[in-house]
């Protein structure tokens, strides 16, 4: 169990050092770092000397190793564009990102589950063809799109909810959060559901045709002939068997519901990670960029490692082979 | 004793969009408590329908059209859904064929049983888990008390259905539909599962359906037997009398397809006369082709005339290993010996039998042959040349076209994408076989109708084709390429009896015309006897005999070769019908 984990940790790290190396190849040869910092009248010598102080005569190698201990220890480097400290903006931002994304993953979960099973064993009912024609649409329309389309309704329309940043939040040491007042909740229900609605669509019809796929098994049927109540059947046996693949497909979701939420953000003007490497690529702030960039993959790396570990807990064919291993 | 289930003109249908198809029709059976009732069969004769319409699960859309089942006594038909699952288990139970997909691989033997066990009896959990401690060390597993705590996977095949039994028994059901009990399993086995299948229905008195299409099966454990075809009853009674002295003629002809192990037939008789007339499609033909141009081309070969009596292949000290991941980049491999140190030579012109129980290497052996595995030790000669590894066998090396292979399953080892046409005239033209388009379709045509295919056929794609017909195109595809050597793999393992029959024959008549020599592997002891001149028996990896089939079948010399003829199922009782 432990070399199991141990051994996937160490392919992270594999993961991580190569998502590095693009991130400084982005940082240091995607224009030259010295002209765009400095202004144009600084002489030649000023910009030779501020080229010695970054290290950027330095041995290629000699820089890389430099700026690997950099994102490891936290330091960042600083802004082009506003000069304030990488690390400070992205830990500002951070919070909104997160909160928006484990918002959209639980209606995801809490929509899409429930409504993949539905559809799945009353695949003849009026009400699941419905959902299925419904979400069909959800699959097929552009987040920004349906984000518009809330607005204008929900926001212009009816003037319910507010149609644009966090509203009101309330600050936790570093971390701001939208979950204490009533008004963060009336902010984060529109970007969440426009988030969450592609990402549901595509849990319910995987649930959907998983629980199909083992409804129709020897061990289900078996069940059945042995008389286990039907109840049981459905979600003791081939519930569980039906979330392995799903729990898969979950995890690279959510990584991407961070990752890409950057739609989202600008739809809505979220003050998140996606908006700040939005304005990062309108100013050309490659440090921003090439962090984000690292940030973005460890994510990734997370979410595969926690999606490894569930698969452990959930199947005991991986267990025991971890536990050979 | 009283009849425990009596079923009476059970017809069941399914819609389709071509109007009814009629499943079964008019079926009747009685079976008495304690009985072992064989439905025997080919595939497509309604076996299962009929074991699903007892205990009321037909998969939709088919119903039951007219007669009645009835459970001591009392009709069935009318319970509601609801009613018919409280039955379920309590009175009658299931056990399907392949264990390795019966059970719940995420639940552990413990959930599943004392789960089922509470489902039907209210009793504590630690009442429900005695039960099933004392029920599973009843059908023969060990150690229980531990092995009960395990998941599915971790249990080899056998105790798996050992396991389902349990499982089917805990409920203490009064009739047991076992559909293809023993097919997933090596003889051995087999031998072992049935005889607990016997046990059960002498000590418990439960009645049993068993449904198989092995008629080994049938003779050695039922008491009744009812054959069916097309989904009608063809003939019913005492197994003895059934077998020993059937009169249907499709009884007749099924019985005098199946392979002995007593006896060495030339040729099986022909059950199935109409598959391969197909009316639409039989005036269809290319100019010029025939069986005897077929015959003509494949023997107008680019093999040299060589006299040499020498062995065409020899074998020696042959290892396979295959390894597993690395646990870490640097780590040394666990390696897994499929073969040990194996040296056989093959005559030209023979047939050599491959005998083992699954896992003994044979299919290994046939792909190190082709190359499709690497050898880690030991070397392949071919007409007296070393063969080079799988990977570094260039593309234009003759031995490519000489050695071909028929696989098992003709239902995954033909691309189903392909027209018939393009997948047998593909070797044509990877080995520039013929010179022009016409040239291709005309040997493309002739092969077929060797195989006893209609040139229609060329047209068609493989999935319009049943099992049999789609294991003669494979059989065609590895002809054209005029090989000199043909590895058959299970070539019949996944066929019913009468295509069987005709695939042996078919394998036997070109061995004879074109003087090939054929590897053949198979676990079936009595289809090897038909076929072979010399037999090689694994075990683990490991030969263990060598010797001429006469021999082998009369006195093997190894006890595992002992072992294996012993367990096969014996068909004395047909041997009265062997005039």
């Amino acid at each position: 169990m432990f070399t199991y984990i141990a051994r996937r940790l160490v392919q992270s790290v594999f993961v991580m050092l190569a998502v590095s190396l693009i991130a400084f190849a982005l940082f240091r040869y995607v224009g030259d770092p010295v002209a765009v910092m400095v202004g144009q009248e600084t002489s030649i010598e000023d910009q030779e000397r501020l080229r010695e102080q970054l290290g950027l005569n330095d041995a290629v190698i000699t820089q890389y190793v430099r700026f690997l201990g950099q994102m490891v220890t936290g330091d960042f480097g600083f802004s082009y564009r506003t000069r304030a400290p990488i690390a400070e903006m992205i830990l500002e931002r951070m919070p909104a990102t997160l909160e928006l994304g484990f918002v959209a993953l639980f209606i995801s979960l809490a929509v899409g589950i429930p409504a993949g099973i539905y559809t799945a064993l009353r695949s003849d009912g009026v009400l699941a063809n419905a959902i299925l024609v419904v979400t069909l649409i959800g699959v097929s329309v552009p987040t920004f799109v349906i984000g518009i389309f809330l607005i204008y309704f929900f926001g212009v329309q009816l003037g319910w909810l507010p149609t644009f940043g966090r509203g009101d939040t309330v600050d936790i040491g570093w971390w701001t959060t939208n979950f204490l007042t009533i008004d963060g909740w009336r902010s984060l229900i529109l970007p969440a559901l426009t988030l969450g609605i592609y990402q549901l669509t595509l849990t319910m019809r995987l649930v959907r045709s998983e629980m199909q796929d083992v409804m129709h098994t020897d061990f289900i049927k078996f069940a059945i002939a042995r008389g286990i109540n039907y109840r049981s059947v459905r979600y003791r046996h081939a519930l569980k068997n039906s979330m392995i693949p799903v729990i898969t497909i979950i995890g690279l979701q959510f990584g991407g519901i961070i990752a890409f939420s950057i739609v989202t953000e600008s739809v809505f003007q979220w003050p998140g990670m996606g908006l700040l490497f939005l304005d990062s690529i309108r100013y050309v702030d490659i440090p921003v960029m090439s962090v984000y960039l690292v940030i973005i993959a460890l994510v990734f790396v997370v979410i595969n490692l926690i999606v490894d570990i569930l698969y452990l807990l959930i199947d005991p064919r991986v267990r025991l082979k971890a536990e050979a291993a | 004793m009283s009849t425990l289930l009596e079923v009476t003109n059970l017809t069941v249908e399914y819609p389709t969009r071509f109007g009814i198809f009629t499943a079964i029709e008019n079926i009747n059976l009685s079976i008495k408590a304690g009985e072992i009732h064989g439905l025997v069969g080919e595939s497509g004769a309604g076996k299962s329908t009929i074991g699903a319409a007892i205990i009321g699960l037909l998969s939709s859309p088919g119903y039951v059209a007219s007669g009645d089942v009835k459970l001591h006594g009392e009709s069935l038909r009318q319970l509601s859904d609801a009613e018919y699952h409280k039955l379920r288990g309590a009175k009658i139970s299931m056990i399907f064929q392949d264990p390795q997909t019966s059970l719940n691989p995420l639940l552990t033997i413990e959930d599943q049983m004392v789960e089922t066990i509470r489902q039907h009896a209210k009793i504590s959990y630690s009442e429900a888990f005695a039960q099933a401690v004392s029920l599973l060390e009843e059908v023969g597993l060990e150690d229980v008390e531990t092995r009960i705590q395990e998941y599915p996977h971790q249990f080899s095949g056998g105790m798996r259905q050992r396991v389902v039994i349990a499982l089917a028994l805990c409920t203490n059901p009064d009739l047991i539909i076992a559909d293809e009990p023993t097919t997933a399993l090596d003889v051995s086995v087999q031998k072992q599962i049935l005889a607990l299948v016997r046990t059960m229905a002498d000590e418990r008195g439960v009645g049993i359906i068993l449904i198989t299409h092995d008629i080994g099966v049938i003779a050695e454990i039922t008491d009744n037997v009812t054959v069916l075809r097309g989904g009608r009853l063809k003939e019913e009674g005492p197994t003895a009398e059934v077998l020993g002295n059937p009169q249907h003629e499709y009884t007749k002809a099924l019985m005098a397809a199946v392979p002995r192990l007593e006896v060495r037939l030339d040729r099986f008789t022909n059950i199935v006369k109409d598959e391969t007339t197909n009316a639409l499609g039989s005036d269809w033909k290319i100019p010029g082709a025939s069986a005897d141009f077929a015959t003509e081309w494949l023997l107008k070969s680019t093999r040299e005339v060589s006299q040499n009596v020498d062995p065409i292949m020899t074998i020696k000290n042959l290892d396979v290993t295959f390894y597993s991941e690395r646990p870490f980049a640097f780590a040394k491999r666990e390696g897994f010996k499929a073969l040990k140190d194996i040296s056989l030579d093959v005559v030209k012109g023979e047939i050599l039998g491959v005998i083992g129980e699954s896992g003994s290497g044979k299919s290994t052996l046939a792909k190190s042959i082709v190359g499709l595995v690497n050898p880690s030790a030991g070397e392949i000669r071919f007409d007296g040349d070393v063969l080079p590894q799988g990977s570094k066998r260039s593309r234009k090396d003759p031995i490519r076209r000489k050695v071909q292979m028929v696989f098992q399953d003709p239902y995954s080892s033909l691309n189903n994408r392909r027209k018939v046409y393009d997948i047998i005239a593909e070797p044509i033209r990877f080995f520039g076989l013929a010179v022009s388009k016409e040239e291709t379709r005309k040997i493309v045509a002739s092969v077929l109708e060797l195989v006893e295919m209609p040139h229609r056929a060329m047209l068609q794609y493989p999935h319009q084709f049943s099992g049999g017909q789609r294991q003669r195109i494979a059989v065609a595809r590895a002809l054209v390429a005029k090989p000199e050597f043909l590895i058959c793999d299970e070539p019949t393992s996944a066929l019913d009896v009468s295509i069987q029959a005709q695939i042996l024959n078919l394998l036997k008549d070109l061995q004879q015309t074109f003087g090939m020599t054929i590897l053949f592997i198979s676990h079936n002891l009595a289809v090897v006897r038909q076929m072979s001149d010399r037999i090689v028996v694994l075990k683990n990896g490991v030969l263990v005999e060598k010797s001429s089939a006469e021999d082998f079948f009369n006195a093997p010399q190894d006890n595992y070769s002992r072992k294996l003829l012993h367990e096969t199922p014996s068909l004395e009782l047909l041997n009265q019908t062997q005039g």
